[in-house]
Protein backbone atom coordinates (compact mmCIF):
# COMPACT_ATOMS: atom_id res chain seq x y z
CA UNK A 1 0.00 0.00 0.00
CA UNK A 2 1.09 3.21 -0.87
CA UNK A 3 1.34 5.73 1.99
CA UNK A 4 2.79 9.35 2.50
CA UNK A 5 4.82 8.30 5.14
CA UNK A 6 6.48 5.38 4.86
CA UNK A 7 8.98 4.78 8.38
CA UNK A 8 11.46 2.89 5.54
CA UNK A 9 11.94 6.70 4.29
CA UNK A 10 13.87 8.02 8.16
CA UNK A 11 16.58 5.96 6.93
CA UNK A 12 17.03 8.48 3.62
CA UNK A 13 17.21 11.12 6.29
CA UNK A 14 20.43 11.64 5.93
CA UNK A 15 20.51 11.34 1.97
CA UNK A 16 18.81 14.66 1.76
CA UNK A 17 22.52 16.16 0.42
CA UNK A 18 21.82 14.56 -2.51
CA UNK A 19 19.87 17.48 -3.82
CA UNK A 20 22.00 20.11 -2.55
CA UNK A 21 25.01 19.04 -0.64
CA UNK A 22 26.21 21.96 1.25
CA UNK A 23 23.29 23.23 2.80
CA UNK A 24 22.94 19.58 4.22
CA UNK A 25 25.99 19.03 5.27
CA UNK A 26 25.91 22.15 7.31
CA UNK A 27 22.17 21.23 8.94
CA UNK A 28 23.69 17.86 9.97
CA UNK A 29 26.72 19.27 11.79
CA UNK A 30 24.32 22.02 13.47
CA UNK A 31 22.37 19.07 14.58
CA UNK A 32 25.02 17.39 15.81
CA UNK A 33 26.19 20.17 18.22
CA UNK A 34 22.71 20.78 19.12
CA UNK A 35 22.48 17.11 21.16
CA UNK A 36 25.56 17.31 22.43
CA UNK A 37 25.81 17.06 26.26
CA UNK A 38 25.87 20.68 27.18
CA UNK A 39 24.28 22.86 29.84
CA UNK A 40 21.48 20.48 29.11
CA UNK A 41 22.13 16.87 29.40
CA UNK A 42 21.44 14.59 25.96
CA UNK A 43 18.84 12.88 28.22
CA UNK A 44 16.82 16.24 29.27
CA UNK A 45 17.52 17.61 24.75
CA UNK A 46 15.62 13.75 23.78
CA UNK A 47 12.72 14.50 25.89
CA UNK A 48 12.70 17.80 24.58
CA UNK A 49 13.03 17.02 21.11
CA UNK A 50 10.35 13.92 21.87
CA UNK A 51 7.99 16.92 22.82
CA UNK A 52 8.44 19.10 20.35
CA UNK A 53 7.72 16.18 17.66
CA UNK A 54 4.71 15.28 19.05
CA UNK A 55 3.98 19.29 18.50
CA UNK A 56 5.05 19.38 15.04
CA UNK A 57 3.09 15.61 14.62
CA UNK A 58 6.24 14.06 12.78
CA UNK A 59 5.88 10.60 12.74
CA UNK A 60 9.82 9.72 11.84
CA UNK A 61 10.55 12.17 14.71
CA UNK A 62 7.76 10.73 17.18
CA UNK A 63 9.88 7.00 16.17
CA UNK A 64 13.28 8.42 16.08
CA UNK A 65 12.68 10.02 19.84
CA UNK A 66 11.08 7.30 21.47
CA UNK A 67 14.06 5.00 20.64
CA UNK A 68 16.96 7.65 21.57
CA UNK A 69 14.86 8.89 25.00
CA UNK A 70 14.73 4.87 26.05
CA UNK A 71 18.51 4.51 24.80
CA UNK A 72 19.09 7.40 27.02
CA UNK A 73 17.24 6.01 29.84
CA UNK A 74 13.63 7.59 30.09
CA UNK A 75 10.93 5.90 31.33
CA UNK A 76 7.76 5.82 29.80
CA UNK A 77 5.83 8.40 32.35
CA UNK A 78 8.99 10.82 32.36
CA UNK A 79 8.21 10.49 28.23
CA UNK A 80 4.20 10.86 28.47
CA UNK A 81 4.72 14.01 30.50
CA UNK A 82 7.23 15.04 28.00
CA UNK A 83 4.17 14.59 25.48
CA UNK A 84 1.83 16.74 28.11
CA UNK A 85 4.02 19.25 28.08
CA UNK A 86 3.78 19.86 23.97
CA UNK A 87 -0.15 19.21 24.63
CA UNK A 88 -0.09 22.64 27.14
CA UNK A 89 1.65 24.75 24.81
CA UNK A 90 -0.41 23.93 22.50
CA UNK A 91 -3.49 24.16 23.82
CA UNK A 92 -2.25 27.06 25.69
CA UNK A 93 -1.65 29.18 22.70
CA UNK A 94 -5.07 28.53 21.15
CA UNK A 95 -6.86 29.47 24.90
CA UNK A 96 -4.50 32.38 24.99
CA UNK A 97 -5.75 33.63 21.65
CA UNK A 98 -9.18 33.74 23.39
CA UNK A 99 -7.75 36.85 24.62
CA UNK A 100 -8.33 38.76 21.33
CA UNK A 101 -11.52 37.27 20.81
CA UNK A 102 -12.47 38.34 24.15
CA UNK A 103 -11.17 41.70 23.16
CA UNK A 104 -12.91 41.96 19.98
CA UNK A 105 -16.38 41.16 21.86
CA UNK A 106 -16.05 43.58 23.80
CA UNK A 107 -15.04 45.92 21.51
CA UNK A 108 -18.47 45.56 19.15
CA UNK A 109 -20.84 45.08 21.77
CA UNK A 110 -23.35 46.92 24.02
CA UNK B 1 8.65 -19.22 33.20
CA UNK B 2 10.74 -22.11 32.20
CA UNK B 3 14.27 -22.09 30.18
CA UNK B 4 13.90 -22.90 26.53
CA UNK B 5 16.10 -26.21 27.29
CA UNK B 6 13.00 -27.25 29.31
CA UNK B 7 10.47 -26.03 26.56
CA UNK B 8 12.49 -27.69 24.29
CA UNK B 9 12.38 -24.89 22.63
CA UNK B 10 14.50 -24.85 19.08
CA UNK B 11 16.82 -21.65 20.02
CA UNK B 12 18.17 -23.86 22.89
CA UNK B 13 19.66 -25.76 19.93
CA UNK B 14 22.77 -23.56 18.73
CA UNK B 15 23.31 -24.99 15.79
CA UNK B 16 19.80 -23.71 14.81
CA UNK B 17 20.81 -20.22 16.37
CA UNK B 18 23.84 -20.26 14.26
CA UNK B 19 21.91 -21.04 11.35
CA UNK B 20 19.27 -18.28 11.75
CA UNK B 21 22.73 -15.69 12.48
CA UNK B 22 24.52 -16.60 9.32
CA UNK B 23 21.46 -16.56 6.77
CA UNK B 24 22.35 -13.75 4.65
CA UNK B 25 19.37 -11.36 5.57
CA UNK B 26 20.94 -11.15 8.74
CA UNK B 27 23.44 -8.33 7.10
CA UNK B 28 27.04 -7.92 5.79
CA UNK B 29 29.14 -10.91 7.71
CA UNK B 30 31.01 -9.37 10.76
CA UNK B 31 34.42 -11.02 9.44
CA UNK B 32 33.99 -8.28 6.32
CA UNK B 33 33.74 -5.17 8.63
CA UNK B 34 36.78 -6.92 10.84
CA UNK B 35 38.42 -6.90 7.15
CA UNK B 36 37.44 -3.55 7.18
CA UNK B 37 39.20 -2.54 10.67
CA UNK B 38 42.35 -4.41 9.32
CA UNK B 39 41.09 -6.24 12.89
CA UNK B 40 40.72 -9.75 10.49
CA UNK B 41 41.41 -12.68 11.57
CA UNK B 42 41.01 -11.60 15.04
CA UNK B 43 43.75 -12.33 17.52
CA UNK B 44 43.99 -12.48 21.68
CA UNK B 45 46.35 -9.61 22.82
CA UNK B 46 46.91 -11.46 26.34
CA UNK B 47 45.01 -13.29 28.30
CA UNK B 48 44.46 -11.19 31.82
CA UNK B 49 41.25 -12.50 32.53
CA UNK B 50 39.51 -16.35 33.73
CA UNK B 51 35.87 -16.32 33.14
CA UNK B 52 34.56 -19.65 35.53
CA UNK B 53 30.83 -20.33 34.60
CA UNK B 54 29.62 -22.03 37.35
CA UNK B 55 26.42 -23.04 36.01
CA UNK B 56 23.66 -22.56 34.64
CA UNK B 57 21.40 -23.27 37.33
CA UNK B 58 19.85 -19.72 38.56
CA UNK B 59 17.41 -18.55 41.33
CA UNK B 60 15.90 -16.10 38.65
CA UNK B 61 14.62 -16.62 34.87
CA UNK B 62 15.17 -13.42 33.09
CA UNK B 63 13.80 -12.75 29.67
CA UNK B 64 16.92 -11.76 28.18
CA UNK B 65 19.13 -14.13 29.22
CA UNK B 66 22.14 -15.12 27.04
CA UNK B 67 22.67 -18.59 29.27
CA UNK B 68 19.40 -19.78 29.17
CA UNK B 69 19.95 -20.37 33.03
CA UNK B 70 17.24 -20.75 35.67
CA UNK B 71 15.68 -23.31 38.24
CA UNK B 72 15.35 -26.08 36.18
CA UNK B 73 19.05 -25.98 34.80
CA UNK B 74 20.98 -28.58 36.60
CA UNK B 75 24.33 -27.82 34.70
CA UNK B 76 27.08 -26.98 37.54
CA UNK B 77 30.53 -26.61 37.87
CA UNK B 78 31.70 -30.03 39.65
CA UNK B 79 35.33 -29.75 42.29
CA UNK B 80 36.93 -31.06 40.05
CA UNK B 81 36.72 -29.21 36.90
CA UNK B 82 37.09 -26.36 39.71
CA UNK B 83 40.54 -27.73 40.96
CA UNK B 84 41.81 -28.08 37.39
CA UNK B 85 40.99 -24.35 37.06
CA UNK B 86 43.16 -23.30 40.54
CA UNK B 87 46.61 -25.35 38.66
CA UNK B 88 46.08 -23.08 35.57
CA UNK B 89 45.64 -20.06 38.29
CA UNK B 90 48.88 -21.42 39.91
CA UNK B 91 50.43 -21.44 36.90
CA UNK B 92 49.38 -18.60 34.57
CA UNK B 93 49.76 -14.58 34.84
CA UNK B 94 46.02 -14.28 35.10
CA UNK B 95 44.76 -11.09 37.18
CA UNK B 96 41.14 -11.30 37.29
CA UNK B 97 38.89 -13.88 37.85
CA UNK B 98 35.71 -13.41 37.04
CA UNK B 99 33.01 -16.07 38.33
CA UNK B 100 29.52 -15.92 36.61
CA UNK B 101 26.54 -18.42 35.94
CA UNK B 102 23.66 -18.70 36.50
CA UNK B 103 23.88 -17.82 39.98
CA UNK B 104 27.24 -18.51 40.42
CA UNK B 105 26.76 -18.80 44.47
CA UNK B 106 23.88 -21.52 43.99
CA UNK B 107 27.05 -23.96 43.22
CA UNK B 108 27.72 -25.93 46.46
CA UNK B 109 31.64 -25.24 46.06
CA UNK B 110 31.21 -21.31 45.14
CA UNK B 111 32.79 -20.75 48.86
CA UNK B 112 35.37 -23.27 48.66
CA UNK B 113 36.38 -22.48 45.04
CA UNK B 114 36.44 -18.51 46.26
CA UNK B 115 38.65 -19.18 49.24
CA UNK B 116 40.92 -21.37 47.08
CA UNK B 117 41.25 -18.84 44.51
CA UNK B 118 42.50 -16.53 47.54
CA UNK B 119 45.18 -18.57 48.61
CA UNK B 120 46.33 -18.68 45.16
CA UNK B 121 46.55 -15.19 44.37
CA UNK B 122 46.22 -12.98 47.50
CA UNK B 123 46.72 -9.42 45.01
CA UNK B 124 44.15 -10.64 42.36
CA UNK B 125 40.88 -8.74 41.46
CA UNK B 126 37.86 -11.71 42.12
CA UNK B 127 35.05 -10.85 40.53
CA UNK B 128 31.34 -12.24 41.15
CA UNK B 129 28.24 -11.37 39.17
CA UNK B 130 26.01 -11.63 41.44
CA UNK B 131 22.41 -11.11 40.66
CA UNK B 132 21.50 -10.06 44.34
CA UNK B 133 18.42 -11.60 44.99
CA UNK B 134 19.97 -14.80 44.99
CA UNK B 135 21.27 -12.82 48.47
CA UNK B 136 17.36 -13.52 49.99
CA UNK B 137 16.43 -16.40 48.09
CA UNK B 138 17.60 -18.56 51.13
CA UNK B 139 18.88 -18.02 54.81
CA UNK B 140 22.28 -19.75 53.92
CA UNK B 141 23.04 -16.59 51.42
CA UNK B 142 22.12 -14.27 53.39
CA UNK B 143 25.52 -12.94 55.08
CA UNK B 144 26.91 -13.23 51.15
CA UNK B 145 27.68 -9.97 51.23
CA UNK B 146 29.97 -10.53 54.24
CA UNK B 147 31.90 -13.00 52.58
CA UNK B 148 32.64 -11.12 50.03
CA UNK B 149 33.72 -8.57 51.91
CA UNK B 150 36.20 -10.73 53.76
CA UNK B 151 37.40 -12.20 50.66
CA UNK B 152 37.14 -8.89 48.94
CA UNK B 153 35.77 -9.45 46.22
CA UNK B 154 34.61 -7.16 43.65
CA UNK B 155 30.67 -7.32 43.53
CA UNK B 156 29.02 -6.68 39.46
CA UNK B 157 25.12 -6.74 39.87
CA UNK B 158 22.77 -6.64 37.07
CA UNK B 159 19.85 -3.60 37.30
CA UNK B 160 18.15 -2.73 34.29
CA UNK B 161 16.26 0.22 35.74
CA UNK B 162 15.62 2.16 38.61
CA UNK B 163 11.99 1.84 38.65
CA UNK B 164 10.10 -1.19 39.34
CA UNK B 165 8.32 -1.70 36.12
CA UNK B 166 10.98 -1.83 33.74
CA UNK B 167 13.33 -4.26 36.06
CA UNK B 168 10.27 -6.67 36.88
CA UNK B 169 9.37 -6.98 33.06
CA UNK B 170 13.44 -7.87 32.36
CA UNK B 171 14.03 -9.76 35.35
CA UNK B 172 10.82 -11.47 36.56
CA UNK B 173 7.94 -10.63 39.31
CA UNK B 174 9.16 -8.80 42.41
CA UNK B 175 12.55 -8.77 41.45
CA UNK B 176 13.19 -4.57 41.91
CA UNK B 177 11.43 -4.81 45.70
CA UNK B 178 14.37 -7.42 46.57
CA UNK B 179 17.17 -6.34 44.26
CA UNK B 180 16.79 -2.78 46.72
CA UNK B 181 17.08 -5.35 49.53
CA UNK B 182 19.84 -6.64 48.67
CA UNK B 183 21.59 -3.27 47.33
CA UNK B 184 21.41 -1.82 51.25
CA UNK B 185 23.01 -5.37 52.57
CA UNK B 186 25.81 -4.80 50.28
CA UNK B 187 26.35 -1.02 51.12
CA UNK B 188 25.35 -1.60 55.19
CA UNK B 189 28.90 -4.22 54.91
CA UNK B 190 30.70 -1.13 52.92
CA UNK B 191 30.25 -1.87 49.60
CA UNK B 192 29.95 0.84 47.27
CA UNK B 193 30.62 3.28 50.35
CA UNK B 194 33.94 5.83 50.08
CA UNK B 195 37.01 4.62 50.97
CA UNK B 196 35.45 1.11 51.60
CA UNK B 197 37.68 -0.25 49.44
CA UNK B 198 34.61 -2.75 48.14
CA UNK B 199 33.74 -2.33 44.63
CA UNK B 200 30.26 -2.71 43.70
CA UNK B 201 29.44 -1.91 40.35
CA UNK B 202 25.87 -1.94 38.55
CA UNK B 203 24.96 -3.39 35.04
CA UNK B 204 22.81 -1.88 32.88
CA UNK B 205 21.66 -3.79 29.81
CA UNK B 206 18.02 -2.36 28.10
CA UNK B 207 14.71 -3.99 28.73
CA UNK B 208 13.85 -4.44 25.44
CA UNK B 209 15.19 -4.61 21.38
CA UNK B 210 17.37 -0.89 21.57
CA UNK B 211 20.85 -0.11 22.31
CA UNK B 212 21.76 1.49 25.69
CA UNK B 213 22.75 5.09 25.74
CA UNK B 214 26.05 6.40 26.91
CA UNK B 215 27.74 5.01 29.79
CA UNK B 216 28.08 8.34 31.44
CA UNK B 217 24.52 9.81 31.33
CA UNK B 218 22.90 6.68 32.86
CA UNK B 219 25.69 6.25 35.79
CA UNK B 220 24.44 9.52 36.76
CA UNK B 221 21.28 9.15 36.38
CA UNK B 222 20.92 5.66 38.40
CA UNK B 223 23.26 7.77 40.82
CA UNK B 224 20.56 9.98 41.70
CA UNK B 225 17.74 7.74 40.90
CA UNK B 226 19.39 5.20 43.64
CA UNK B 227 20.21 7.78 46.08
CA UNK B 228 16.60 9.07 46.67
CA UNK B 229 14.42 7.57 47.51
CA UNK B 230 16.46 4.16 48.21
CA UNK B 231 19.96 5.71 49.87
CA UNK B 232 21.68 3.46 47.84
CA UNK B 233 25.30 4.04 46.43
CA UNK B 234 27.82 2.22 44.07
CA UNK B 235 30.89 2.38 42.05
CA UNK B 236 29.97 2.27 38.61
CA UNK B 237 27.28 1.68 36.06
CA UNK B 238 28.42 -0.54 33.41
CA UNK B 239 26.15 -0.92 30.36
CA UNK B 240 26.04 -4.05 27.91
CA UNK B 241 24.05 -3.86 24.67
CA UNK B 242 21.75 -7.21 24.32
CA UNK B 243 23.60 -9.99 21.74
CA UNK B 244 21.11 -11.40 19.46
CA UNK B 245 21.76 -15.12 21.34
CA UNK B 246 19.28 -17.70 23.54
CA UNK B 247 16.09 -15.50 25.39
CA UNK B 248 16.97 -12.32 24.34
CA UNK B 249 16.95 -14.08 20.33
CA UNK B 250 14.16 -15.53 20.88
CA UNK B 251 12.51 -12.21 22.28
CA UNK B 252 13.88 -10.70 19.44
CA UNK B 253 12.37 -13.03 17.01
CA UNK B 254 8.95 -13.14 18.69
CA UNK B 255 8.25 -9.18 19.14
CA UNK B 256 9.25 -8.81 15.31
CA UNK B 257 11.89 -7.03 16.16
CA UNK B 258 15.15 -9.30 15.23
CA UNK B 259 15.54 -7.75 11.89
CA UNK B 260 15.55 -4.10 12.81
CA UNK B 261 17.71 -4.89 15.73
CA UNK B 262 20.34 -6.60 13.60
CA UNK B 263 20.29 -3.68 11.50
CA UNK B 264 21.08 -0.97 14.37
CA UNK B 265 23.61 -3.38 15.29
CA UNK B 266 25.38 -3.61 12.25
CA UNK B 267 24.63 -0.02 11.56
CA UNK B 268 25.97 1.35 14.38
CA UNK B 269 29.85 -1.29 14.15
CA UNK B 270 32.54 1.08 16.04
CA UNK B 271 35.96 -0.12 14.83
CA UNK B 272 37.38 1.32 17.87
CA UNK B 273 34.87 -0.87 19.47
CA UNK B 274 36.18 -3.97 17.92
CA UNK B 275 39.75 -3.30 18.78
CA UNK B 276 38.83 -3.76 22.40
CA UNK B 277 36.60 -6.51 22.66
CA UNK B 278 36.75 -8.74 25.64
CA UNK B 279 37.97 -12.08 24.06
CA UNK B 280 40.98 -10.55 23.13
CA UNK B 281 42.44 -10.56 26.92
CA UNK B 282 39.60 -13.14 28.07
CA UNK B 283 39.20 -17.26 28.75
CA UNK B 284 35.93 -18.29 29.68
CA UNK B 285 35.35 -21.50 30.96
CA UNK B 286 32.27 -23.91 30.82
CA UNK B 287 31.06 -25.51 33.56
CA UNK B 288 32.52 -28.82 32.20
CA UNK B 289 35.53 -27.48 32.01
CA UNK B 290 35.65 -26.76 28.26
CA UNK B 291 37.49 -23.42 26.81
CA UNK B 292 35.43 -20.14 24.65
CA UNK B 293 36.64 -16.95 23.73
CA UNK B 294 33.99 -15.20 25.43
CA UNK B 295 30.56 -16.22 27.97
CA UNK B 296 28.47 -15.53 24.17
CA UNK B 297 30.29 -18.50 22.14
CA UNK B 298 30.01 -20.57 25.07
CA UNK B 299 26.31 -20.72 24.60
CA UNK B 300 26.72 -21.03 21.34
CA UNK B 301 29.12 -24.05 21.83
CA UNK B 302 31.73 -22.40 19.76
CA UNK B 303 34.68 -23.82 21.59
CA UNK B 304 38.38 -22.43 21.04
CA UNK B 305 39.59 -22.76 17.70
CA UNK B 306 42.90 -24.21 18.84
CA UNK B 307 41.89 -28.15 18.96
CA UNK B 308 44.92 -29.12 21.12
CA UNK B 309 43.79 -26.92 24.08
CA UNK B 310 39.91 -26.88 24.34
CA UNK B 311 39.61 -27.95 27.92
CA UNK B 312 41.35 -26.50 31.31
CA UNK B 313 43.03 -29.74 31.82
CA UNK B 314 44.82 -29.29 27.98
CA UNK B 315 45.42 -25.72 29.07
CA UNK B 316 48.15 -24.79 26.86
CA UNK B 317 49.26 -20.74 26.75
CA UNK B 318 50.94 -20.74 23.70
CA UNK B 319 48.39 -22.38 21.90
CA UNK B 320 45.88 -19.96 23.13
CA UNK B 321 47.48 -16.97 22.82
CA UNK B 322 48.27 -17.43 19.17
CA UNK B 323 44.61 -18.67 18.41
CA UNK B 324 42.11 -17.17 15.94
CA UNK B 325 39.00 -15.86 18.01
CA UNK B 326 35.81 -17.60 16.52
CA UNK B 327 33.38 -14.73 15.68
CA UNK B 328 29.87 -14.68 14.16
CA UNK B 329 27.02 -12.18 13.77
CA UNK B 330 26.21 -12.11 17.24
CA UNK B 331 29.83 -10.42 17.82
CA UNK B 332 28.15 -7.45 16.26
CA UNK B 333 26.38 -7.12 19.92
CA UNK B 334 30.20 -6.04 21.31
CA UNK B 335 31.25 -3.63 18.68
CA UNK B 336 27.97 -1.37 18.43
CA UNK B 337 28.42 2.28 19.52
CA UNK B 338 30.42 2.79 22.49
CA UNK B 339 30.98 -1.19 22.86
CA UNK B 340 30.05 -3.76 24.81
CA UNK B 341 31.75 -6.11 27.26
CA UNK B 342 31.25 -7.29 30.56
CA UNK B 343 33.47 -4.45 32.04
CA UNK B 344 30.45 -2.20 30.52
CA UNK B 345 31.43 0.36 27.11
CA UNK B 346 34.42 -0.24 25.67
CA UNK B 347 35.11 2.84 23.12
S1 LIG C 1 20.39 -13.01 33.47
FE1 LIG C 1 21.55 -13.68 35.27
S2 LIG C 1 20.05 -13.63 36.94
FE2 LIG C 1 18.90 -13.60 35.04
S3 LIG C 1 18.41 -15.74 34.60
FE3 LIG C 1 20.32 -15.26 33.52
S4 LIG C 1 21.93 -15.85 34.91
FE4 LIG C 1 20.05 -15.71 36.12
S1 LIG D 1 30.71 -12.14 21.07
FE1 LIG D 1 32.54 -12.98 22.04
S2 LIG D 1 33.85 -13.52 20.34
FE2 LIG D 1 32.33 -12.12 19.54
S3 LIG D 1 33.30 -10.11 19.70
FE3 LIG D 1 32.07 -10.42 21.53
S4 LIG D 1 33.49 -11.21 23.02
FE4 LIG D 1 34.44 -11.50 21.01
Amino acid sequence: MKTYYDPEDLKKFGKIGEFQKSMADKFFDYYGEVFKEGALTAREKSLIALAVAHAVQCPYCIDAYTVDSMEKGCDEEQMMEAVHVAAAIRGGASLVHSTQMMNKVKEISM
Amino acid sequence: MKSLKAQNHPLSNSRYELDLLESPETGIPFSEKLTESGLYPLKPTQIEILQLNLGKMCNQVCKHCHVDAGPDRKEIMSREIMQDCLEVLKNQEITTIDLTGGAPEMNPDFRWLVEAIRKIKPQAKIIVRCNLTIILANPKFHDLPEFFKKHNIEVVSSLPYFTAMKTDAQRGDGVFEKSIKALKMLNEVGYGQENSGLILNLVYNPAGAFLPGSQEGLEAEFKKRLANPYGIVFNSLFTITNLPISRFLEYLIRSGNYEVYMEKLIEAYNPSAAANVMCRNTISVGWDGYLYDCDFNQMLELKVSCRESQHIRDWNQQKLNNREIVINQHCYGCTAGAGSSCGGATA
